[in-house]
C-alpha cells in the first residue's frame, strides 16, 4: 500500500499527517514560521520521524492551507474548504456540518455523506470569532489558551462581554478584571461570546446533525459546549485524532484519492 | 450672557465656555477613570483660561458617552445633535458632518438650517475609529500625533489589506519585518482608516459642504485621505480646534436654551 500524506500550512500552525491505508502513521503540529516552506518542511521531517520514514516513502502529498502555494514537495493543492470536509468526515463519518474555527479564521460548511461540500461560509474579514480573539483574551487574563476552555465549566457568575468587536471585548475584559470578577466567570464569558459569534456564522447556513468540530479552538471544551447549546445541537468531539489536523487528515485522504483515481 | 459645554468622550474630555455668541476659552484633557472628574477639570482649566469661575456661567450643556454624569451640567444633549449644531454654527454651508472619535466614527447629514436629517454611527467595530491609529501608532513605536507628519513624507503607495484593527496589527507587524518604510506604512493606514470611514458616509448619501470634526480630523493624513476617498474638497472648521466641536455644539444649546428660557 502506498504512503501519502497531506500538509496544511496555517497562519499560526503548519500540520503534516502521513498516512497508509486510510490510517495516519505519523502526524505533526509545528508554530508556523515566517516562511510557508520553511514550516513544511520542518512538519514534515517530523511527521516522518514520528513513521520512521523518510521523504522518498511518501508517493504523493497534496498541500492546503493559506501557504499551500510555496510549499515545493506537494504534487498538487486543494482548498482549505475541501480539506476541512474531507478530514472531518473521516474523524466523523456521521458529520453533515462542519466549522472549522482556526488561529485567523472562522468556516461553517455543510457536507454530503460522501465529504462533498454542498455549501460554506466564512469570516476572515473579523477577528472576533476567529482563534485570535481567544488568543488576545487569554494574554489579557494571563492564562495559557488551552486552560480558557476549562474555565466555563468551573464558572459560576460568568460575565456577558457587551462588545463582539476585539478590541472592545479586551476592554471589556480589562474592566472585569480590574472590578475583581473571578477569572473562571470572565473566562466562561469569554468562550461564550467567541460561541455566540461562531454561531451567527454558522446558521446562515442552517445547520444540520451531526455537526464535527475542527481546528485548534476545537480543543476548547466551553466554546463548544456553549456553541451546541445554542445551535440547539450537541457538538461531536473528533476522538480518532486531534482536531486540530483535519485539514491534513483530509489532504493525505485527497492524495489517497489521486493516486487510486489516477488524476 | 455666559454658558458653557462639556463634552465628556471615552478618551478626552473638552469644554467651551462662550460669552454673547464668542469662544471665551476652551480646553482638551485625557480622560480619567471616572466621568465626573473628567468634567470637573477639564471645566476648571476653561474656567482659569477664561478668568471666571463657575459662578458666572448661567448655564451648562453636556454631551459625550459621560453626559449623564457631568455634575454640573443642567442638560443633557446627543452628541449628534452638538456635532451638527456646533459644524452649522462655524459654517453655515455645511450639509454633512463626519466625525472620527476616539472609539466611534459617525456621519451626519443636515439641512440648511443645521436641522439633523439622517446620521449614522459606527462604535461596534474599532476599525475606522480613533482606536485603530492609536493601535498602529503603539506597533510602529511612533506618537499619535506625528502620524500625521510621518505619513506626509510617504513615497510608496502601500495598500493594508486588512480592515480588523488585530488583523491590520499583524500586518503592520509582518509590513516592518519585510523593510518597508515606515512613512509608507503610516500613509496606507490612513487610507485604510479613510476608506472604512468613507463608505460609512457614502451609506447615508454625501452631500456638501463635508467638514471633518473629532481629533482624528487633525491628523492632515486621513483628512487627506478622506477628501480622496469621498472624491470632494473636504473642508475643517473655520479657526475652531476640531476637537472641541461637540462641547461649541453644546454650549450653543446653552445659549438656546436660556434664551428660550
Amino acid at each position: 500500500m502506498k504512503i501519502v500524506a497531506g500538509c496544511d500550512v496555517g497562519s499560526l500552525t503548519s500540520k503534516v499527517v502521513v498516512m497508509r491505508n486510510h490510517r495516519i502513521i505519523g502526524a505533526h503540529v509545528i508554530k508556523s514560521k515566517a516562511r510557508p516552506q520553511d514550516s513544511a518542511q520542518k512538519a514534515m521531517e517530523e511527521a516522518l520521524s514520528r513513521a520512521k520514514l523518510a521523504m522518498s516513502d511518501i508517493t504523493y502529498c497534496v498541500g492546503t492551507g493559506y501557504g499551500r502555494n510555496e510549499i515545493s514537495f506537494v504534487k498538487d493543492t486543494v482548498s482549505e474548504i475541501s480539506c476541512h470536509a474531507k478530514g472531518a468526515r473521516w474523524l466523523v463519518p456521521s458529520a453533515r456540518t462542519v466549522i472549522d474555527i482556526g488561529g485567523q479564521d472562522c468556516k461553517a460548511m455543510k457536507i454530503d455523506e460522501t465529504g462533498k461540500v454542498l455549501k460554506f461560509v466564512t469570516n476572515d474579514k473579523c477577528a472576533a470569532g476567529t482563534g485570535r480573539f481567544l488568543e488576545v483574551m487569554a494574554r489579557v487574563l494571563g492564562i495559557g489558551l488551552d486552560e480558557l476552555g476549562r474555565h466555563s465549566a468551573k464558572a459560576t457568575a460568568p460575565v456577558t462581554l457587551a462588545s463582539t468587536c476585539t478590541v472592545w471585548a479586551q476592554a471589556d475584559v480589562i474592566k472585569h478584571l480590574n472590578s475583581g470578577y473571578l477569572v473562571e466567570d470572565i473566562g466562561a464569558g469569554i468562550n461564550a461570546a467567541m460561541a455566540n459569534r461562531v454561531a451567527i456564522l454558522a446558521n446562515t447556513i442552517k445547520v444540520e446533525k451531526d455537526i464535527c468540530m475542527t481546528g485548534g479552538v476545537a480543543k476548547n471544551v466551553g466554546v463548544v459546549t456553549t456553541l451546541g447549546k445554542i445551535l440547539g445541537i450537541r457538538i461531536k468531539i473528533a476522538r480518532k485524532a486531534d482536531p486540530q489536523i483535519a485539514g491534513a487528515i483530509g489532504a493525505a485522504l485527497i492524495s489517497e484519492e489521486k493516486l487510486n483515481g489516477g488524476r | 450672557m455666559i454658558v458653557a459645554g462639556c463634552d465628556v468622550g471615552s478618551l478626552t474630555a473638552k469644554a467651551v465656555i462662550m460669552d454673547d455668541g464668542k469662544v471665551m476659552s476652551e480646553s482638551v484633557i485625557r480622560s480619567k477613570t471616572r466621568p465626573s472628574e473628567s468634567a470637573q477639570e477639564v471645566m476648571n482649566l476653561a474656567l482659569r483660561e477664561a478668568g471666571i469661575s463657575m459662578g458666572d456661567i448661567r448655564y451648562v450643556v453636556g454631551t459625550g458617552y459621560g453626559k449623564d454624569l457631568i455634575p454640573f451640567a443642567q442638560h443633557v444633549e446627543s452628541e449628534v445633535s452638538c456635532h451638527a449644531k456646533g459644524a452649522w454654527w462655524n459654517m453655515s454651508s455645511v450639509r454633512m458632518v463626519i466625525d472620527i472619535g476616539g472609539q466611534d466614527a459617525k456621519a451626519i447629514r443636515i439641512d440648511e438650517n443645521g436641522k439633523v436629517i439622517r446620521y449614522i454611527y459606527n462604535d461596534k467595530c474599532a476599525s475606522g475609529t480613533g482606536r485603530f491609529l492609536e493601535v498602529m501608532a503603539d506597533a510602529l513605536e511612533i506618537r499619535l500625533e506625528d502620524m500625521g507628519d510621518i505619513g506626509g513624507q510617504s513615497r510608496e503607495r502601500i495598500a493594508i489589506s486588512n480592515q480588523c484593527v488585530i488583523f491590520a496589527e499583524t500586518e503592520v507587524v509582518s509590513l516592518i519585518n519585510a523593510g518597508k518604510n515606515r512613512c509608507d506604512i503610516v500613509n496606507g493606514l490612513h487610507h485604510a482608516m479613510a476608506n472604512r470611514v468613507a463608505s460609512l458616509a457614502k451609506s447615508i448619501g454625501v452631500e456638501q459642504d463635508v467638514v471633518m470634526t473629532g481629533g482624528v480630523a487633525k491628523n492632515r493624513g486621513v483628512f487627506d485621505a478622506l477628501a480622496e476617498g469621498l472624491r470632494l474638497s473636504l473642508k475643517a472648521l473655520d479657526n475652531v480646534d476640531p476637537q472641541i466641536n461637540g462641547a461649541l455644539g453644546a454650549a450653543l444649546f446653552a445659549k438656546e436654551l436660556v434664551q428660550t428660557g
